[in-house]
């Protein structure tokens, strides 16, 4: 049994990547999934905060890489849900220190150790980090903010994806890709501020697998180190468990795309 | 929205601008995708020599990269401008100093 490689990537950085990856390895897990997330920005490590585990880091992925330590010391098991891992990325070294045949090893160790999924949360850009997160995955999603430079990084992401793959280069079938939009308003969609779910479709010629709305919790969520998918009273948090349904196989309804309607009172004098 | 914001309000739909920019920058990408980094820079050298002798800019230019299975097209295509052309150098009007 190998695990499922998930690349979580956008190319343009601050659309909501690692608080992406954070979300959907806790889904995963809370599904009953054993999972590993790994942070592939080394340099910039931040995906230890977002899943509040940042004092707890020992060693990391390029440790790991460079047989400074095993996998087993390396990955943090997670406080509240028992099937999930993360292995942090370095700090201190600089972003050549991976390589593709360590990456791959650590791949197949994990898929030794029992894992499920491995989800990897890809640096900003289209470097070397950006391009071995990707390189041995099965699925990519491709998180995408409803703003001009974000829609044409995700097409050139999309490109990416289909040719520089070991999935692409082997002729394996392509990487299933999954278009995920974040930051989504639908108040400012209404009034043709924003770019619409369908606007982005269109554009990039691949449906959504999910539509995060914009929203204070997800600050919240990162203040408190927990990811936002944990609050189930957040939209947010629930956008992104119908999203992890979907990836998982399940179909579900897009939520929080439409602006709440208004009673009769409140649209006459506003408010 | 309420009577004062819906009297305030000119609907300005900027989505709609960028939905356009989107969409011919995206294909005009995707058409060059997977082609040779050279491409952008023959193609500007192209249009040096053409440029020697008819008067066209960039947009007469078409290179277009197809991969099919095992082999690979390189298309080129040059719109001449209608009416009848005199080389530049002739002309005299434009003619190099250097």
């Amino acid at each position: 049994m190998t695990a499922e490689i998930i690349v979580v990537t956008s190319g343009k950085g601050g659309v909501g990547k690692t608080t992406t990856s954070a979300s959907l390895a806790t889904g995963l897990a809370m599904a009953g999934k054993k999972t590993a997330v790994i942070d592939f920005d080394v340099g910039l490590r931040n995906l230890d905060l977002i899943m509040g585990c940042e004092r707890r880091v020992v060693y990391d992925f390029v440790n790991v890489v460079h047989g400074e330590a095993t996998l087993k010391q390396s990955l943090i098991k997670d406080k509240r849900h028992d099937n999930l891992y993360v292995l942090a990325a370095s700090q201190t070294r600089d972003k050549d220190a991976l390589t593709q045949e360590g990456v791959e090893k650590v791949l197949e160790g994990l898929s030794e150790d029992g894992f499920d999924y491995v989800v990897c949360d890809s640096p900003a850009g289209i470097e070397k980090g950006a391009h071995l997160a990707m390189y041995f995955a099965d699925h990519a999603v491709v998180v995408v903010n409803p703003e001009v430079s974000s829609v044409r990084d995700s097409d050139r992401i999309l490109g990416l994806l289909a040719s520089k793959t070991r999935r692409a280069e082997r002729g394996e079938g392509p990487v299933t890709q999954h278009l995920l939009l974040t930051r989504y308003n639908p108040a400012r969609v209404a009034i043709g501020e924003m770019l619409s779910v369908k606007d982005v479709e269109e554009i990039l010629g691949i449906e959504v697998v999910g539509v995060i709305p914009e929203s204070e919790n997800v600050l919240t969520a990162s203040n408190n180190g927990i990811p936002v998918i944990v609050d189930a009273d957040s939209h947010a948090g629930q956008a992104y468990s119908d999203t992890v349904a979907r990836i998982l196989g399940e179909e579900r309804p897009l939520r929080f795309i439409d602006v709440p309607r208004k009673g009769f009172l409140q649209r006459v004098f506003g408010g | 929205m309420g009577i004062l914001d819906f009297l305030k309000r000119k609907p300005e739909a900027t989505a709609t601008v960028a939905r356009e920019r989107l969409r011919i920058i995206v294909a005009q990408e995707r058409s060059t995708r997977g082609a040779p980094d050279y491409l952008p820079m023959m193609r500007n050298e192209l249009l040096e020599v053409i440029k020697k002798y008819i008067h066209v800019d960039l947009d007469a230019i078409n290179i277009n990269f197809e991969r099919d299975s095992g082999h690979e097209i390189l298309e080129l295509s040059v719109t001449l401008p209608e009416g009848k052309q005199t080389a530049r150098n002739e002309s005299g009007s434009e003619a190099k100093t250097g």
